[in-house]
């Protein structure tokens, strides 16, 4: 079983790299919803059925699939946006830097005091690789949207670490993070709509005159 | 709660459910918005039963003398939650209840809904819930729930405050106020977690339990006092007292001196009750902050000519004398003397008491004023004992009380503070404590020179402006309450053996070492004298009255102005006006007080028409404090070029610590 999930966080690593790589909007949410739903799936390969695991799987896979990319392309839509243009570091650049921490994501998951029966597994590297991948969408992109991509795939990151301790944490924890994710894109959503309806652009690095 | 242990007629069950109804208490006026008026009524009757409920368990409680306990199974991970109500409690509450149900009735003439839409609602709300905070607060016994209380208390305590937001003084008040009490928290998270470590849990110990010896005990004193005076608005920490109290409504300001102070006399009393034999220099050091806050207070109240401003002053002079008692009474304990531990902790509890009966009624009466002739300046007053006799009268009780004259209660806690002083000047443990004594007696010849002049120059001569000529008296809804204080202050002042029995089971709660030994309080002051004394110079008073008004109705009255000293048509403006009169004390204080004065010259017989203008700054506040700030701020500006408003950048910090943290681990 083991194999099989190996095979699923080397997909969500790849996809990592989709998302870094690509300057169109509908693409990069796209890859991202495929990411929350390989995720979902986790946690049923990883441990015995119970109702519990259901319930998780389901609520990831709706919210991350499902709801959230809705939104997503919904806001897409409203704001007339399709492209990334001019980041502040280029495509190519990106990818390369994505490729560095992925590999530094590896050798310092090795150096981790980890439990025994956790060494040698992916989840660690992909759970950091995809933290940084995270980061580096949201320092290196300009627009709102591509900043909550970001925002996503860092808690895509923080998911994979929890999946570790999948069995051990309440059913309520897991609910308020799937909660606090959801209503938190909500917003994002929400806000971007004022932003572009106000200053007729999404562009984050613009909004620089509400500092104090 | 097991709330089926606690029946309703069961005094702490009172206590508690007084305290939900008063923290409930404003929630229909939020809801019931397009009824005005409607919410202010249920919240009234509620404030009023809350009172009425929560006095009755609590005079229960210490009548008894008894100590309900009950402990909350919360899933918080703090450890079990204790709830206790032992008489040092139920004396705190007494204040608690009493003032928020004559505050809540107070407001529905002083504040009322039909003319205050948008604020009211709110104002009800956080007032019931600063009510319900501060009844909890003294019967909690852990220290996460005290914080989380403490900190109920503080918000709602602000929300009051700054009821009219508009006004740009109002919110700098509220700012002050908010820095403040939060530096006073962050003291107390140190104290509490400091507290944890020497006992291991955040529930409170014992009385008596600890070693007073031990490294924390010292830190934890000094933290504690730093953290609780800034709330009791001890001197150095006084800074957010007089704005807070002048530009808060007047029923808030009422609460707020009258009962909110007290809760930071109540955590210093706790704390100090936990140690057995704390050492000498603890009373010294609470002793001397009380001295210079007792002395400052009431000479920056004489400068003062904002009428809330100048009660504010004198709360802080108020809560020196308290603790001062405090002070007098750790001494008293730290060198084996019960006498004097009796006397200071009697007279601090008791002129607790007695200032949250004198005060409130002082507050509400100037609202009164306030609300008659819409205006907190006392020179565009004068004259309105004429047209408001009822609120003069009340006004002129809670004068004499706060002076600490003779037939009244202010009296009696400042003779035990005498008898303290003067008992140790007799034996002489700690022979410079007699000096407390005439510095006692100087702080009140200065309060009857502050509280004359307010009553002289707002009540006495003749209007000086328009508004003071619109002088009317008020409704049965502000006149009530004041009169019940002022009742309460006369009967307080005459039955002084009452109020001493009152306090006595919360004496031996916070010095169990006394209970059982003898019973020195009813032995030590001539309480009975008091009595005999007070009535006498009432009866006097009446007789004298009843004589010159018999010779004032045979003989023929000449008219004439007030102050009109012979002249033959004096003006209002000839009067003396609230600066003139404190000019004497002013100058003599003037290295403290630092007045400014816009003196003009007048050169040659006929000079041109000049403006002079005086002004009294907040000292402390002004060249101290915000200078201080403004240093540290121009100081770390470097720290601001990072904030560059760019969400990339933040996160890019963020990016680059987590980037760091890995490689550290690594």
């Amino acid at each position: 079983m083991t194999s099989f999930a190996d095979q699923l966080l080397v997909l969500v690593m790849l996809i990592n790299f989709v998302v870094l790589g690509s300057s169109r909007m509908a693409i990069s949410i796209r890859a991202v919803a495929l990411q929350g739903i390989a995720l979902g799936l986790l946690p049923g390969i990883m441990h015995k059925f119970s109702w519990h695991l259901i319930m998780i799987t389901g609520g990831m896979i709706v919210a991350k699939g499902i709801v959230i990319p809705w939104l997503l392309t919904g806001a897409v839509r409203k704001a007339e946006i399709r492209r990334e243009v001019e980041p502040f570091i280029g495509y190519v650049a990106t990818l390369l830097l994505g490729a560095v921490f992925t590999a530094l994501a590896f050798v310092f998951a090795a150096k981790l005091p980890l439990d025994p029966e956790h060494q040698g597994l992916l989840f660690v590297p992909a759970s950091i690789a995809t933290l940084l991948t995270g980061f580096l969408v949201l320092t290196t992109r300009r627009k709102a949207i591509s900043q909550v991509i970001g925002y996503l795939i860092l808690e895509n990151g923080i998911f994979i670490f929890g999946l570790l301790l999948t069995s051990a944490m309440p059913v309520m924890v897991e609910a308020g993070v799937l909660l606090d994710l959801l209503v938190g894109i909500f917003i994002m959503g929400i806000i971007i709509n004022h932003i572009s309806r106000e200053f007729s652009s999404i562009d984050t690095s613009r909004l620089t005159t509400l500092k104090e | 709660m097991d709330v089926s242990a606690v029946g309703m007629t069961d005094p702490a069950g009172l206590i508690f459910t007084a305290a939900a109804l008063a923290g409930l208490s404003g929630l229909p006026g939020l809801l019931l918005r397009h009824t005005v008026g409607l919410g202010q009524k249920i919240a009234t009757l509620a404030l009023t039963l809350s009172g009425l409920l929560g006095l009755s368990g609590a005079l229960t409680l210490i009548i008894h003398e008894r100590t309900e306990t009950f402990t909350i199974n919360w899933t918080l991970p703090f450890g079990p939650c204790e709830m206790a109500i032992d008489p040092l409690s139920a004396l705190f509450l007494l204040p608690i209840f009493l003032i928020s149900a004559c505050g809540a009735v107070f407001a529905v003439g002083y504040w009322p809904a039909t003319h205050n839409r948008a604020t009211e609602p709110k104002l009800t709300f956080f007032f019931g819930l600063l009510s319900a905070s501060m009844a909890l607060l003294v019967t909690t016994r852990n220290g996460v729930l005290f914080l989380m209380v403490w900190e109920v208390m503080a918000l709602s305590a602000y929300f009051t405050l700054i009821a009219e937001h508009e006004n740009r003084e109002v919110r700098k008040a509220g700012i002050v106020y908010l820095v403040a009490t939060h530096t006073g928290t962050l003291a107390l998270f140190v104290m509490f977690a400091l507290l944890r470590g020497t006992t291991h849990s955040f529930q409170f110990p014992a009385s008596n339990s600890l070693p007073a010896a031990a490294f924390p005990a010292a830190v934890i004193f000094v933290t504690a006092l730093f953290g609780f005076g800034v709330k009791a608005g001890l001197m150095p920490f006084h800074i957010w007292l007089p704005a807070a109290h002048a530009n808060a409504p007047s029923h808030i300001s009422a609460v707020m001196s009258g009962v909110m102070l007290k809760m930071g006399i109540y955590g210093i009393i706790r704390i100090i009750s936990f140690y057995h034999t704390p050492p000498l220099w603890w009373g010294i050091l609470l002793l001397a902050a009380g001295s210079v806050s007792a002395l400052l207070g009431i000479i920056f109240a004489i400068t003062q000519r904002d009428i809330k401003r100048l009660l504010a002053c004198s709360s802080i002079e108020n809560i020196g004398i308290i603790t001062i008692g405090v002070g007098v009474a750790v001494i008293g304990q730290a060198t084996h003397n019960p006498t004097l531990l009796v006397l200071g902790m009697a007279g601090a509890l008791l002129h607790m008491l007695n200032h949250s009966l004198f005060k409130p009624l002082l507050f509400l009466g100037a609202g009164t004023l306030i609300h008659a002739t819409g205006t907190r300046q006392i020179d565009r007053m004068g004259g309105l004992a004429r047209p408001m006799p009822v609120t003069s009268l009340f006004f002129l009780t809670g004068i004499v009380a706060i002076c600490g004259l003779p037939p009244l209660n202010g009296f009696v806690s400042e003779f035990l503070l005498y008898l303290g002083f003067f008992s140790e000047a007799r034996t002489a443990a700690v022979p410079y404590l007699a000096m407390g004594a005439p510095l006692l007696a100087l702080i009140g010849g200065l309060a009857v020179i502050c509280f004359v002049k307010l009553y002289g120059v707002a009540f006495l001569g003749l209007p000086r402006t328009a508004e003071a000529e619109k002088g009317h008296e008020p409704g049965w809804q502000m006149l009530a309450p004041m009169g019940v204080l002022a009742l309460l202050c006369v009967s307080a002042g005459l039955l002084p053996q009452v109020m001493v029995n009152l306090l006595r089971p919360a004496l031996f709660t916070w010095a169990p070492e006394l209970a059982g030994k003898y019973d020195v309080i009813a032995a030590v002051p001539p309480l009975r004298w008091l009595t005999i004394a007070g009535g006498g110079v009432l009866l006097l008073a009446g007789a004298l009255s009843v004589v010159l008004r018999k010779r004032l109705r045979s003989a023929p009255v000449a008219g004439g102005g007030t102050w009109g000293c012979g002249y033959l048509r004096p003006a209002s403006s000839m009067q003396y006006t609230a600066s003139s009169f404190g000019d004497t004390a002013v100058n003599l204080f003037g290295g403290v007080i630092r007045p400014r004065c816009a003196n003009p010259v007048l050169p040659g017989y006929f000079p041109r028409p000049e403006v002079f203008a005086s002004n009294v700054s907040e000292t402390l506040l002004e060249q101290m404090i915000l200078p201080l700030f403004r240093v540290t701020g121009e100081v770390f500006s470097f720290l601001r070029r990072l904030q560059l408003g760019k969400v990339h950048i933040y996160m890019l910090y963020i990016f680059v610590t987590l980037v760091l943290l890995l490689i550290w681990a690594y």
